[in-house]
C-alpha cells in the first residue's frame, strides 16, 4: 500500500517536471522562462522526494529525504531570485510584448 | 513496481535534454545559467528515484550534496552576472 502512494507522489513529481521543462524550451525569454521552470520543478523534485520518504518511512534513507525537501525549497527560490535580478541588471531585454516592467522604478531608485 | 519507476527514470533523464538543449541554445548568458539551475534540480530527483531502482541507500546524501552545491553554483554565476566582486 505505501508503495502504490508513493509512486503516486512520484508520478505527480514527474508531470510537474515535465511541464516545467516544456516552458523552459517553449517560452519566449528569460525571465518567462525561469518563471515557469522554477516553481514547477521545485514542487515535482518535492513531490519525487516526498514519495521516496513514504517508501521507506522513519528509517534512515527516509529522513534524509525529508530533510533534503527544505534544502531544496530555500535554495532554489533564492537561486533564481538572485539569477532574476543579476540579469535584470546585466540588461537583458523583456521580450517585446510584455505590458509591465515595475522593477524599472525600484532599480533606478537604487542607484 | 520495478517497471514504473523505469519508465519514471527515462522520463526524467530525456527532460535533462531539454535543460541541455537550452544551455547548448541559449540566446544570452541568462539562459545557459536558468539551464544550469534547472538542471541542478533535476538530478535530485533523478538521484532520489535511482535510490529506489538500485537500492543503495548512499545516493540520498549525493542528492543533498548536489541541492547545496547547485545553490552555491548558481548565486557565484547570478553574482557575475551583476558586474560585481565576489567579496563585495
Amino acid at each position: 500500500m505505501n508503495e502504490i502512494i508513493s509512486l503516486i507522489f512520484i508520478g505527480i513529481g514527474v508531470a510537474f517536471d515535465f511541464f516545467g521543462c516544456l516552458g523552459l524550451i517553449r517560452l519566449p525569454d528569460v525571465y518567462n522562462r525561469l518563471q515557469a521552470a522554477t516553481k514547477s520543478v521545485t514542487l515535482g523534485t518535492w513531490s519525487i522526494l516526498f514519495g521516496v520518504f513514504l517508501r521507506y518511512g522513519f528509517i534512515a534513507v527516509g529522513v534524509k529525504a525529508l530533510i533534503c525537501i527544505p534544502i531544496i525549497f530555500f535554495s532554489s527560490t533564492v537561486a533564481a531570485h538572485a539569477l532574476i535580478r543579476g540579469s535584470y541588471i546585466y540588461g537583458i531585454k523583456m521580450w517585446d510584448k510584455s505590458v509591465k516592467d515595475d522593477y524599472s522604478s525600484v532599480y533606478k531608485k537604487e542607484e | 513496481m520495478k517497471p514504473v519507476v523505469d519508465i519514471f527514470l527515462y522520463i526524467l533523464i530525456g527532460l535533462s535534454f531539454f535543460c541541455f538543449y537550452r544551455i547548448i541554445r541559449g540566446p544570452s548568458v541568462a539562459d545557459r545559467m536558468v539551464g544550469i539551475d534547472i538542471f541542478g534540480i533535476l538530478v535530485v530527483g533523478i538521484c532520489a528515484l535511482l535510490v529506489i531502482k538500485t537500492g543503495r541507500l548512499f545516493l540520498i546524501d549525493i542528492a543533498i550534496t548536489w541541492a547545496i552545491l547547485s545553490f552555491v553554483g548558481t548565486i557565484t554565476l547570478a553574482k557575475y552576472l551583476t558586474g560585481k566582486k565576489l567579496n563585495e
